[in-house]
């Protein structure tokens, strides 16, 4: 990445992305509680090993506690959230508005998505929102962020320091459009990326290769989304029910034939995770592990990533 | 009649002739009155068999390789979501196309507005939906964007 005299945002994840230093941010599984202590507790173990704790917007359509609640109480202990946008659920009115709260309350990072169809959730029966795009939504959030101004073109007396992500998926159709899409995405404003789970390194290196000869690696932080996976027949679920989630059938077969899968699952995370690190390009991990929190922790130690590191 | 959306290229110019040819009628294409009674069912008809239309009011089909994203279920102008399964099908629907790997494909074959599907559309407008994008792209209502809008950079690569 090329020198830049300020940061937009004030992040934290921001000045570790700049300062070069291979990044490490982890999903925080949104609690089904109105308590805040399980928040805490989540990101009690999370954020000892990462950069950047990322807040679900009901992921996979499912309903838990929002994740602009999650960001509030985050900051307020001082952590470091990345908040989560979906389209599916708000129009760009409440989307505008729950932006300009979060960033009163010290949030410092969104990352901008689609979301999930509703069909993928417990709820098949809401509304799809739908009103913006991803595009769009980068689009409106730096508006707000740069020329201080609503998508309306009323003035924001202050506008929101955020550092601007969105989401990639290399692993599914259309494959030659993929690069071209984080190109617009990057066009749109996003300054950082974290992508769907990956599994299949060839197909993340034919990915990046295609992202290294648009220049895009120069302009955007990529953080590849990695996660344990406890069986077989996790994985096979995952791949069914799990929008966008591409496991190759050698990953199913390895846990398949492994005495303690679970044990084997952590091991392949580690494995994709030091792969994945050798790849141009590439500028962190985010780790994703569905209701294993504690498990991140021992994955990103284990896999090396801090030793690099001087202690801060 | 949706075999012609397998011939982009044919659809493309057929566009291009119809956006020269819009100027001439804006004295007659204003809304509100007999002729958007008559625009409207037949740029249903006519879009409908061809592009299964929505009527959003605001056509970009150029733009988006001749395919209409607003049959995309998640209404999406500016590429697919990160849903698409292995077989190039919809997220939402299993059975159904990704809208988008169709409109990628197909602006492969558009030498003329081809690229256009790199251009970050803005958000769509709508209040527009129902009414006829040619009154609205005529008046200019279906060209405005939101106030605020600052549009990104152009893509040059």
């Amino acid at each position: 990445m090329t020198a830049q005299t300020a940061f937009s945002s004030g992040s934290r994840l921001e000045r570790v992305l700049r300062s070069g230093r291979f990044a490490v941010t982890a999903e925080l599984n949104a609690p089904d509680s109105a308590d805040p202590q399980a928040v805490y507790e989540r990101a009690l173990v999370l954020a000892s090993v990462c950069d950047g704790i990322n807040a679900t917007d009901a992921s996979g359509a499912n309903c838990h506690m929002s994740s602009v609640g999650i960001c509030a109480l985050l900051t307020r202990a001082g952590y470091e959230p990345v908040y989560q946008i979906s389209c599916r659920d708000r129009n760009r009115i409440a989307i505008q508005g729950d932006v300009l709260g979060a960033a009163a309350m010290g949030v410092r990072n969104v990352l901008c998505l689609t979301g999930d169809g509703v069909q993928a959730g417990d709820q098949p029966e809401a509304k799809p929102v739908f009103d913006l795009d991803s595009l769009t939504l980068l689009r409106t959030v730096r508006i707000m962020r740069d020329e201080g101004r609503f998508l309306s073109g009323r003035k924001l007396d202050i506008p929101p320091r955020l550092f601007v992500g969105a989401a990639e998926n290399p692993f599914a159709p259309p494959f030659d459009f993929r690069p071209k899409r984080l190109l617009k995405k990057w066009q749109a404003g996003a300054e950082f990326i974290q992508t769907q789970y990956c599994f299949d390194i060839p197909r993340l290196q034919a990915f990046m290769t295609q992202v290294r000869d648009l220049g895009l690696h120069e302009k955007l932080f990529i953080l590849v989304g990695v996660g344990p996976l406890r069986s077989a027949k996790v994985a096979e679920w995952m791949r069914a029910n799990v929008p966008g989630v591409h496991v190759p059938d050698a990953v199913v077969e390895r846990l398949r034939k492994a005495e303690k899968p679970g044990r084997e699952g952590k091991r392949l995370c580690i494995e994709l995770i030091q792969q994945v690190r050798e790849i141009p390009g590439v500028s962190g991990v985010h780790v994703m592990a569905y209701r294993q929190e504690e498990l991140v922790a021992e994955i990103v130690e284990e896999s090396g990533l801090l030793s690099s590191r001087l202690v801060s | 009649m949706r075999f012609l959306q397998s011939h982009p290229r044919f659809l493309e110019e057929a566009y291009a002739v119809v956006v020269r040819l819009l100027p001439l009628g804006r004295r007659w294409l204003k809304p509100g009155g007999l002729v958007e009674r008559l625009v409207i069912p037949l740029e249903r008809v006519s879009k409908g068999a061809i592009f299964n239309c929505q009527m959003c009011g605001q056509c970009v089909l150029h733009s988006t390789g001749m395919t209409c994203p607003m049959n995309c279920p998640k209404n999406l102008r500016n590429g697919p979501c990160g849903g698409v399964r292995a077989n190039g099908h919809c997220e939402v629907k299993p059975e159904m196309p990704c809208v988008w790997v169709q409109a990628w494909e197909r602006s492969q074959a558009m030498p003329r507005y081809g690229h256009e599907l790199l251009n970050v559309l803005p958000p769509v407008n709508r209040s527009l939906q129902g009414t006829a994008a040619w009154i609205n792209e005529s008046t200019g209502v279906g060209l405005k964007n939101p106030a605020g809008w600052v549009d990104a950079p152009e893509v040059s690569g």
